[in-house]
């Protein structure tokens, strides 16, 4: 599976992103620390206890890092979520919660799928 | 690009974002150029900016943080003044303009959005470095300057009052008790008179020229200078020179002529022994006709001869010296200056033994034992001296201070003011049923009446100071003043306002100054052209006054500005900087809009009719030309508002994406921005290098 591939099946914009950060190595490192990254379990226990404030900030921060890697699917829902969360809870948060969820799970499954067809 | 100068030490750069991938990217961006600093909240941010203080070159700070966010960091930064030498640049999502308008109130210097572009990042911390480091660089050199100046001639002035001093054999306290004196009696003559216009620098300049009223002895022969008996009356003329030798040796500098200090000393030196009545030396003035300098300094000169043991007799006490002056067997003086000494007689009594208390410590010792002699001092007596005292520190402090000081009282209605404070205001001391009266009532509208009396009346016994600001009509112009009242309440419950005390101080200069510094900070000190935060507002507020307007948002910067930089010098920079904003002045229209963005980046904001590609083509090319043999080359990034639309942030990115595009293509031109954009980004970027290169181009 090659890097474009690989964005391709997470929903992402790879031209955007290179032309931004100016090299593939660069994005290939970043997009393999994404998993590292703790803001989605951040969302998912905040919502569990409904911490709304802090539900907002793991799906802003979530927003935040799509942005900056073109992972555009999972920005778009993140930032529904995000705006939903902006004054604490709103009704349209859990199913917009649910579309981060797929979304995530979505960009996982490509970067384990990238990972895995890299030489050792 | 403008790279950092290699040769100094790397600019060190606070990251505060709680998103440590956000973080990574943007340390990768910026490269090994800078030394990085990371914060994950708005705490630990606080906490680095405390610690590294003006070592910080630059903090770039997102908004949405846990502890503290960014604009509770910006609050503290501003709050210790620490914004004043620390940039800060937002990093904002596309959707936060009204967050970007609050970080520029709050003090922010630039921002960036998210999505992250190598080469934009890279730029904006660049070019805000740049600017402040000019900057910090400029104040600090002339802060420095001025201080060492004012410490240097200060210096210089008591050593050769010293010298003077040592070559006399006195005490090295005539300088000072004379410093002293000159300039009690000028404070005071200053109240009572304004026929001599006596300014508070004024009053200072003499003070400190007082010290040089004798450097003409330098000249005179030691036996004579120090001879024990009287003089004969040959040796006598010799050391009447003293008053001319001096004169001519500040009249000889070759240089500041023009310096007030070096006038007054002049006077000073020349006529310090002249008399009211004529009869002195060495011109014979009379009256008025000898400066005022010198017609103080003469008497200061000869009270502190009185009070002081000299080789040729013991001292007199204060009140001695003082009826030996008014009775007139030291010399003639100005009767209004006679006054001003009995005025003061207290306060330079106690000044001069303060200086001597200090200079003599045994003194000290022998008062405590006098004091000591007298303690069945009885307690009435001990209040009435403590109540004098206090009486005795008001009237000096007071009559220090150029300050309308009041007492108001609701019943009897009356109001009090200080001398100095009836003077100003050419009032009587006392004022009966002042709310009432005409004279009261013409200092200020009606309004600030009411509304300093809802202050005053709005405070509680445990509050009960209030501060109010208008203008007040002082000889028939309206200057701004501050009223600072304390009410005063009965002890009893509840309460009752009995009135108030407190100063009326004139602010006028400090308002004048604050409107002219929100002026300013509107302005890029180099060019005075609008800076970014306030062409950002008044796009803002055009944009949406006619959201169906024609605009076009234009940026622009130098091709090989840097080499200039490099070659020639930052000064030439600066110069070429200033040379451009000239002719952007000229190249534009009245209702249009200029500013300096960054380092060598301007933006053009216009409206048009048809097509805007006419008008941006005459401005290009009258921006182009040489300036001093650099050949001036442009790249330009032109957006529109009916491609964009009419918000200012995407307006800007648009712009500044063209500019790149521009940038990227071989610079020299200008081009508008277009979905095509895009895409002429992404397909010339290099690919396969670890890291993204910190830009390699020049402007």
């Amino acid at each position: 599976m090659t890097l474009q591939e690989c964005y391709a099946a997470l929903g992402g914009d790879y031209q955007e992103v290179l032309g931004r950060l100016r090299s593939e190595s660069l994005v290939q490192k970043f997009l393999l620390k994404f998993p590292d990254d703790p803001s989605y379990s951040l969302l998912e226990t905040s919502l569990a206890a409904e911490n709304w404030p802090e539900a907002f900030r793991g799906a802003h921060t979530i927003k935040g890092v799509c942005q900056n890697l073109s992972f555009t699917a999972l920005y778009r829902s993140s930032s529904q979520l995000c705006d939903a969360l902006r004054d604490g809870f709103h009704p349209q948060a859990l199913p917009l919660a649910h579309q981060v969820e797929q979304d995530y799970r979505q960009t996982m499954a490509a970067i384990q799928a990238f990972r895995s067809s890299l030489p050792a | 690009m403008v790279p950092i100068p290699s040769s100094q030490k790397k600019h060190k750069l606070l990251i505060a974002d709680d998103s440590e991938m956000n973080r990574a990217i943007l340390a990768d961006m910026l490269g090994e150029e800078f030394d990085i600093l990371e914060a994950e909240n708005g705490l630990q941010a606080v906490e680095l900016i405390q610690a590294n203080g003006s070592e910080l070159s630059l903090v770039l700070l997102d908004i949405i943080m846990p502890e503290l966010d960014g604009f509770g960091v910006l609050s503290a930064m501003s709050a210790q003044r620490w914004i004043e030498d620390i940039p800060v640049i937002m990093i904002s999502s596309e959707s936060g303009a009204a967050q970007i308008q609050r970080a520029y109130e709050l003090g922010a210097t630039d921002f960036i959005t998210r999505p992250f572009d190598a080469l934009i990042v890279h730029k904006r911390v660049v070019n805000t470095i740049l600017l402040y480091a000019n900057q910090k660089k400029l104040v600090s050199l002339v802060a420095a300057q001025v201080y060492e100046a004012e410490q240097q001639s200060n210096l210089m002035i008591d050593i050769l009052s010293h010298v003077v001093e040592f070559r006399n054999g006195e005490s090295g306290l005539h300088v000072r008790n004379v410093h002293s004196i000159t300039e009690l009696l000028l404070n005071r003559l200053a109240q009572k008179s304004p026929a001599y216009r006596l300014s508070r620098s004024d009053i200072a300049t003499i003070s400190t020229a007082s010290a040089l009223h004798d450097i003409g002895k330098i000249a005179i022969p030691s036996e004579i200078l120090n001879k024990p008996g009287r003089l004969t009356p040959e040796e006598f003329e010799v050391m009447k020179t003293h008053t001319t030798i001096g004169a001519d040796m500040l009249r000889d500098l070759p240089i500041y002529q023009d310096k007030p200090l070096v006038k007054i000393s002049y006077q000073i030196c020349r006529w310090h022994h002249e008399r009211y009545d004529g009869s002195g030396y060495p011109d014979g003035l009379k009256g008025e006709d000898i400066p005022i300098s010198a017609q103080v300094v003469a008497l200061a000169d000869v009270y502190d001869a009185l009070t002081s043991k000299r080789v040729y007799k013991p001292p007199f006490t204060h009140p001695q010296a003082l009826r030996m002056i008014l009775e007139g067997e030291c010399g003639a003086f100005n009767p209004l200056l006679l006054e001003c000494l009995t005025d003061q007689a207290a306060a330079i009594r106690q000044e001069l033994e303060r200086t001597d208390l200090r200079a003599f410590p045994q003194r000290a010792l022998d008062l405590t034992g006098e004091v000591l002699q007298h303690e069945d001092v009885s307690v009435s007596q001990r209040t009435l001296q403590l109540l004098e005292h206090e009486r005795i520190k008001h009237d000096f402090f007071a009559a220090l201070t150029e300050e309308i000081q009041f007492e108001f009282t609701l019943s009897p209605p009356a109001v009090t003011f200080s001398p100095f404070g009836a003077q100003k205001l050419g009032f009587p001391e006392v004022i009966r049923d002042p709310l009432h009266d005409p004279r009261v009532l013409a200092l200020a509208d009606p309004k600030d009446f009411q509304g300093l009396s809802d202050a005053i009346r709005g405070t509680s016994p445990g509050h009960p100071v209030a501060t109010y600001d208008c203008p007040i009509l002082l000889g028939g112009e309206p200057r701004w003043h501050r009223i600072l009242a304390r009410a005063t309440w009965s002890p009893d419950e509840p309460p009752r306002y009995m009135g108030a005390i407190g100063k009326i101080m004139d602010i006028h200069a400090d308002r004048m100054e604050l409107a002219d510094l929100q002026r300013r900070a509107s302005r890029d000190p180099l060019t005075g052209l609008l800076n970014h935060a306030s062409a950002r507002k008044q796009i803002s507020v055009r944009l949406e006054e006619r959201p169906q307007g024609k605009f076009a948002l234009i940026i622009f910067d130098l091709d090989h500005f840097k080499q200039a930089n490099d070659n020639q010098g930052h000064l030439f920079g600066d110069q070429l900087l200033c040379h451009i904003a000239e002719k952007l002045r000229r190249a534009v229209r009245g209702g249009d809009i200029i500013a300096r963005v960054g380092g060598d980046e301007f933006l053009i904001f216009l409206e048009y009719k048809a097509e805007p590609q006419a008008a941006i083509q005459r401005i290009f090319r009258s921006l182009s030309g040489e300036y001093q043999g650099f050949p001036i080359s442009l790249s330009m990034g032109v957006a529109q508002t009916d491609r964009v639309g009419a918000d200012y942030d995407p307006l800007f990115r648009a712009a500044d994406s063209a500019l790149y595009t521009v940038k990227r293509g071989g610079r020299g031109q200008f081009r508008f921005y277009d979905e095509s954009i895009r895409d002429t980004l992404s397909s010339i970027s290099p690919i396969g290098s670890e890291k993204a290169d910190p830009p390699k181009e020049e402007n």
